[in-house]
């Protein structure tokens, strides 16, 4: 290869990613855990309505009556919290990614991998 | 049915489904949302977003080995990520105005298009030499570890591939797959890279082209921690053990059977679909 340097640098980027989506994977589901069983200690006994969609409350979608719902002690809510740091992980990936070529000064990279963050992060 | 059985009952098919699709390598997002829509009774919209997490769980879990191995080819998938991310957009923007009959015809026949195209493994031509001048303004063209040492290869006909990437996307938008066989097709077949380095690739691209139509699903409600809790946890413990077993397991019985399997599973979505019992 006629760019040593840069390979070693490549590789950097990837044991780092690597190493991210494992954490991010783990920590969500270690979060999803405790709140599932705050939920089922709760609702345990009730009937499920999953037949018809009735589409999820405000405190399930938007991060400040997520929290607020959360600080009372509400299963669900911790659940969705984990299952946020989970969607979060692969655009962590991205943002880690953009910092990595910038470091290579690969701007056409940079590009390429800000408009994928922007694309994602565009519905959010 | 209580919910603490609802939970458990959903925990042990999703087990199932991450085991399954890890030791076939047809990954368990294909058999879930089936699952979920004609045992456990439901709505195929909830379906869906739940389907979404779990491939982002599975995903991001398998890409964290393969990357730390170096087959990975990052930069081609970053690149077609701008293309499977557009579309996938677009199909979780398209989701909410057509019918759920019509999602779950649709559904069926890209469930026999997957199993019908596991079996059809055709022949890894890894071209090398110069590469086009796309690929290499693009550093696409990289090389893989083999038990001969790094090995080469060129990236042919990106534009090609970009586009088969553009639908893969809007199909994984629209039915909540990772829709990996688009994505290993696009790959082998148009792009012509070695099938170790596509199948490693489109599996980092997934989770990335899931999470961007996960934040359609999510602001239109379709994201229920109650049912994402059981399913992503099983179908994460369900993929683990599979990878674990992989090595050691003789699979080709397994994929013949999970293949039947998935025929009947799509024959039934399209029933039900067809006769707007979805």
């Amino acid at each position: 290869m006629s760019h040593p340097g840069k390979k070693i640098s490549d590789t950097d980027l990837e044991k780092l990613i690597g190493q991210l989506l494992r954490y991010g994977v783990l920590l969500s589901s270690a979060i999803v855990i405790i709140g599932g069983m705050a939920y089922l200690w709760r609702h345990g006994g009730e009937q499920p309505r999953f037949h018809e969609f009735k589409g999820e409350p405000e405190k399930m979608r938007k991060a400040g009556p997520l929290f607020r719902a959360i600080l009372n002690g509400e299963g669900r809510p911790f659940i969705q919290l984990g299952l946020f740091v989970l969607i979060a992980t692969p655009i962590l990936r991205i943002v880690f990614s953009i910092f990595g070529y910038l470091l290579e000064k690969d701007y056409l990279y940079v590009l390429i991998t800000l408009t994928v963050l922007a694309v994602i992060l565009w519905n959010f | 049915m209580t919910i603490l059985f609802f939970t458990i009952a959903l925990f042990v098919g999703a087990l199932a489904a991450g085991l399954l699709g890890s030791l076939t390598g047809l990954g368990g997002g294909v058999v879930l949302i089936p699952l979920l829509t004609l045992v456990f009774r439901v709505d195929i919209h909830y379906a869906i977003g739940t389907s979404l997490v779990s491939v982002i769980a599975t995903s991001s879990g398998a890409a964290a080995a393969y990357v730390r191995e170096g087959i990975t080819n990052i930069r081609l998938g970053m690149f077609l990520e701008l293309a499977t991310t557009l579309g996938a957009i677009c199909g979780a923007w398209l989701s909410g105005f057509l019918s759920t009959s019509f999602i779950a015809v649709l559904f069926g026949l890209i469930l026999i298009f997957s199993a019908a195209i596991s079996f059809f493994k055709l022949g890894d031509p890894v071209s090398t030499g110069e590469g086009s001048p796309l690929s290499r303004w693009l550093k696409l063209n990289s090389s893989y570890p083999t038990p001969e040492g790094e090995k080469p290869y060129i990236v042919k006909n990106v534009i090609g591939g970009f586009f088969m990437m553009n639908i893969a996307g809007v199909i994984s938008g629209l039915l909540g797959i990772g829709s990996g066989a688009l994505k290993v097709i696009a790959m082998d077949n148009v792009m012509r890279i070695p099938f170790k380095v596509s199948t490693t690739t489109s599996n980092f691209m997934i989770g990335v082209t899931a999470a961007a139509s996960v934040g359609v699903y999510l602001s239109r409600g379709y994201i229920d921690p109650g049912l994402s809790m059981p399913v992503m946890l099983g179908v994460l413990l369900g993929a683990f053990l599979g990878s674990r077993i992989l090595t050691t397991a003789k699979t080709s019985s397994l994929k013949i059977l999970f293949a039947l399997v998935i025929l009947v599973l799509a024959v039934e979505m399209m029933y039900n679909g067809l006769t707007h019992k979805i």
